[in-house]
């Protein structure tokens, strides 16, 4: 049984969380969150300079070879920042993308550019409020033209390519989007977490290409939301591991009627229950990073309890953590709200827990996997 | 990453399954609890002590017990897989836990080579069966308030008082009792530390009877019971600490098991019809069987995170803490919402009747227990928050002052 991360990547993961304290401390979480520039580019610059973007592509393309487990450890601690960049959708969405259904040519196209950090990627799904179900996209690839509008689009504003969810001739299909084609409209948007940037993309006759093939775009779809999910997982436990930590540390300096406020049960048995969520949700995100590293065919029914459990987990530290820091926690002053926006960001970002859940059921009930 | 055995796990568990081979039976799928609920049956009781001796023979009973106890000298990482694999076999489990798992390893640490020769190779050959004796009407959560007293006489101890939640009194041969010996000493320094023989004169024993029917746990009371110097555990007075190596191995015996399993309410909601066809289809059914699903899974992989660190001769992490707290009332849960799926029919408890032979209803019965038994929830919170989360333990009123000038039990 060796059910852990190899020391090599312990060690990864401690030098990021030691380089992300320095470079992505709170005040450049609320630079960003508060000025216009829609992600830190200079730290954009490192982490790509340092391999972080490269971590899971395959060498031939510009690859690190880190393999999905090294991007796993970079995951928990890039949430566990809050670092205010593209990673997640260029990453974790748009080069799993292209990485999963691509063709030589845009492998080559692409790769080299998300490897190096030259080029930003993201999905493009949601067309507004309500869940993003794919019988019911209205924005359409047809003869090689992309028509409709995405909303929201994590940073879409910044990327250069958009891998779009769109209906096709042949049923839902991927599009491979140029941003700066003819015919794209873009517009920042404000959303409950400015550190990340979010827009609404329009798109009118717009030339883009198929990626994988016409009609295969359900499956493929959910085959980069497994992945991603497992990522998104170890943001979020990264996330929630901050909040509890937080908590604590207010809890134990924080006295009113003369004691640590830390020393009273209300206050304990709330954070206890913070670390069983976050330690449930850890170690299911460990299953998930097992699943993903060899491609198992577990990684469906290990992405969906990855996601469930992190999401919940993350939303409930960061809320408990407002809570545990009584009026203080809910001024702008202090760090909370950061926390507070991301963990629902997150939570909806690859479709609510609702979602994963019927998507979960489903899968055990289908696979007959053991339980 | 990956969950394959080191090669020295690999023989160890090919060495185990040849031994469970020769010596049981495959269990049926679906079996788990009958192998457990027969303490009270005196053929069950002689079924498992005469397993326990075969697997005691064997260097299987005592797999982490040093040799001077008697034991094999191995590894928790072997003992682990020793349980995986006997899991898979009809073979009776239960009866020894608490004396294997909490009273032998006291007595071996505090007592004498003399008293480890005597007692641990014959608790281990499930020749002997032990019991705990601490709990009282007044000390649960707060053990060290009890009030059982014991006073010298010569080269005995004179032991008057009442235990409560004793399980297996009755059958029992011997117990670990915990007495306060100095009442005007603070709560937990008057305390002093005994095994002694259930036959004892003076020693009554009253079953107690359960909400779920059964009486798996006794009264024990005690008049002017004599108990030899010889069978004191470390110093009069040192009882707290010498308590404290007992609770140590209880989390550790009590920790983390289940009975009615998430796999029971999926196959209820695949039973069950609702207006929209089977449960299993309705969202608001998935929702829960989705969390109590990866909540499940997530023990699992906390369970595999401590075997990893197990397997390396570490020390496992706090993440081996969590399994009592999270499957106590996730078992409750389970079988009240399995209950609410069979609506009215829900409240009969005729095995005949009731889906998957009555099991949600006997779980509503036997959960509660299983949120106080060995720590309650309350308890196993404190726990986390001071000990993993270095929350500063609650501000006491009974500590520094004489036992005799504190209020305990339920104030008249």
């Amino acid at each position: 049984m060796n059910f852990d991360f190899s020391d090599d990547l312990k060690q990864l993961r401690e030098q990021a969380r030691r380089f992300l304290r320095e470079k992505s401390p709170p005040a450049t979480v609320r630079r960003i969150l508060e000025g216009p520039e829609p992600y830190d580019k200079a730290l954009w610059k490192e982490i790509a300079d340092m391999g972080w973007t490269a971590a899971a592509i395959p060498e031939e393309h510009g690859g690190a070879g880190l393999g999905h487990l090294g991007l796993c450890v970079l995951a928990e601690e890039l949430g566990a920042s809050l670092a205010p960049l593209p990673f997640s959708s260029s990453v974790y969405l748009a080069t799993e993308a292209i990485v999963a259904g691509g063709s030589e040519a845009q492998k080559k196209a692409w790769l080299p550019k998300l490897a190096s950090g030259e080029a930003i990627g993201t999905l493009a799904l949601a067309e507004g409020p309500g869940k993003a179900d794919t019988r019911k996209l209205r924005t359409t690839f047809r003869g090689g033209a992309l028509n409709g509008e995405k909303l929201p689009v994590p940073d879409g504003d910044v990327a250069d390519f958009a891998v779009v969810v769109a209906q096709g001739d042949r049923g839902l299909t991927l599009a491979l989007v140029d941003l700066k084609a003819s015919g794209v409209t873009r517009e920042p948007i404000e959303t409950i977490d400015p550190s990340r940037s979010h827009a609404r993309v329009s798109f009118a006759n717009t030339p883009a290409e198929p990626l994988g093939a016409p009609g295969g775009g359900e499956a493929l779809l959910k085959r980069v939301q497994d992945r991603a999910a497992v990522l998104f997982a170890f943001e979020q436990v990264g996330g929630a591991q901050r909040c509890l930590e937080s908590a604590r540390d207010y809890a134990l300096e924080r006295y009113a009627f003369g004691r640590p406020i830390g020393s009273f049960q209300a206050i304990k048995h709330k954070l206890a229950d913070v670390y069983v969520a976050t330690e449930l949700a850890r170690s299911n995100a460990y299953y998930g990073a097992w699943a993903l590293e060899r491609d198992a065919p577990e990684l469906p029914v290990a992405a969906a309890s990855a996601r469930i459990c992190a999401s919940d987990a993350f939303f409930l530290a960061a809320k408990e953590n407002i809570q545990v820091h009584g009026g203080m926690g809910f001024t702008w002053e202090f760090d909370c709200h950061l926390y507070y926006r991301r963990a629902k960001l997150l939570s909806l970002a690859l479709g609510s827990t609702r979602i994963w859940k019927d998507r979960l059921i489903t899968q055990l009930e289908t696979a007959n996997a053991p339980l | 990453m990956d969950f394959e055995d080191t090669p020295e796990e690999a023989e160890f568990r090919a060495g185990a399954r040849a031994f469970l081979d020769k010596n049981a039976k495959r269990r049926e799928p679906g079996s788990g609890m009958v192998y457990r609920a027969g303490n009270e049956d005196p053929k069950f009781r002689q079924w498992a002590k005469d397993w326990q001796a075969k697997k005691a023979d064997a260097g299987y009973a005592g797999i982490t017990w040093s040799k001077d106890w008697g034991g094999r000298g191995g590894t928790p990482i072997q003992q682990v897989i020793y349980d995986q694999e006997e899991a898979k076999y009809a073979v009776p489990r239960g009866l020894f836990d608490i004396g294997l798992g909490m009273c032998i390893p006291t007595l071996c640490t505090w007592g004498t080579q003399a008293h480890r020769d005597r007692y641990a190779k014959k608790a281990l050959r499930g020749e002997e069966v032990w019991c705990q004796l601490f709990s009282e009407p007044a000390a649960g959560s707060d053990l060290a308030g009890l009030r059982t007293r014991a006073e010298r006489d010569g080269d005995d101890w004179v032991v008057n008082g009442q235990k409560i939640w004793t399980s297996g009194a009755h059958y029992c041969d011997y117990g670990v009792l915990v007495t306060r010996s100095d009442f005007s000493a603070p709560k937990h320094k008057g305390l002093t530390y005994f095994f002694l023989d259930m036959k004892s004169p003076g020693i009554e024993i009253r079953p107690i009877k359960q909400i779920s029917g059964q009486s798996h746990f006794n009264e024990v009371f005690f008049t002017d019971v004599r108990i030899p110097d010889s069978q004191r555990l470390g110093l009069p007075g040192d009882g707290w600490k010498v308590s404290l190596t007992t609770l140590m191995n209880e989390r550790y015996t009590i920790g983390g098991r289940m009975s009615v399993g998430v796999e029971d309410i999926f196959e209820l909601a695949r039973r069950i019809e609702l207006d929209d066809g089977p449960a299993i289809k309705n969202e608001a059914v998935r929702d829960k069987l989705a969390d109590w699903y990866v909540s499940t899974q997530g023990l699992k992989y906390s369970h595999f995170r401590t075997m990893t660190a197990l397997s390396r001769g570490d020390t496992p992490g706090p993440e081996s803490s969590i399994g009592k707290l999270v499957n106590g009332s996730k078992l409750q849960n389970i079988a009240a919402f399995a209950m609410d799926l069979m609506e009215q029919g829900g409240v009969l408890t005729d095995p005949d009747v009731a889906p998957i032979s009555a099991v949600f209803q006997q779980t509503l019965m036997t959960s509660p227990s299983s949120r106080i038994a060995g720590g309650s929830d309350e308890i196993m919170r404190n726990i986390i928050a001071e000990r993993v989360l270095g929350l500063p333990a609650d501000i006491r009123v009974d500590k520094d002052a004489p036992f005799n000038e504190l209020p305990t039990g339920k104030k008249k």
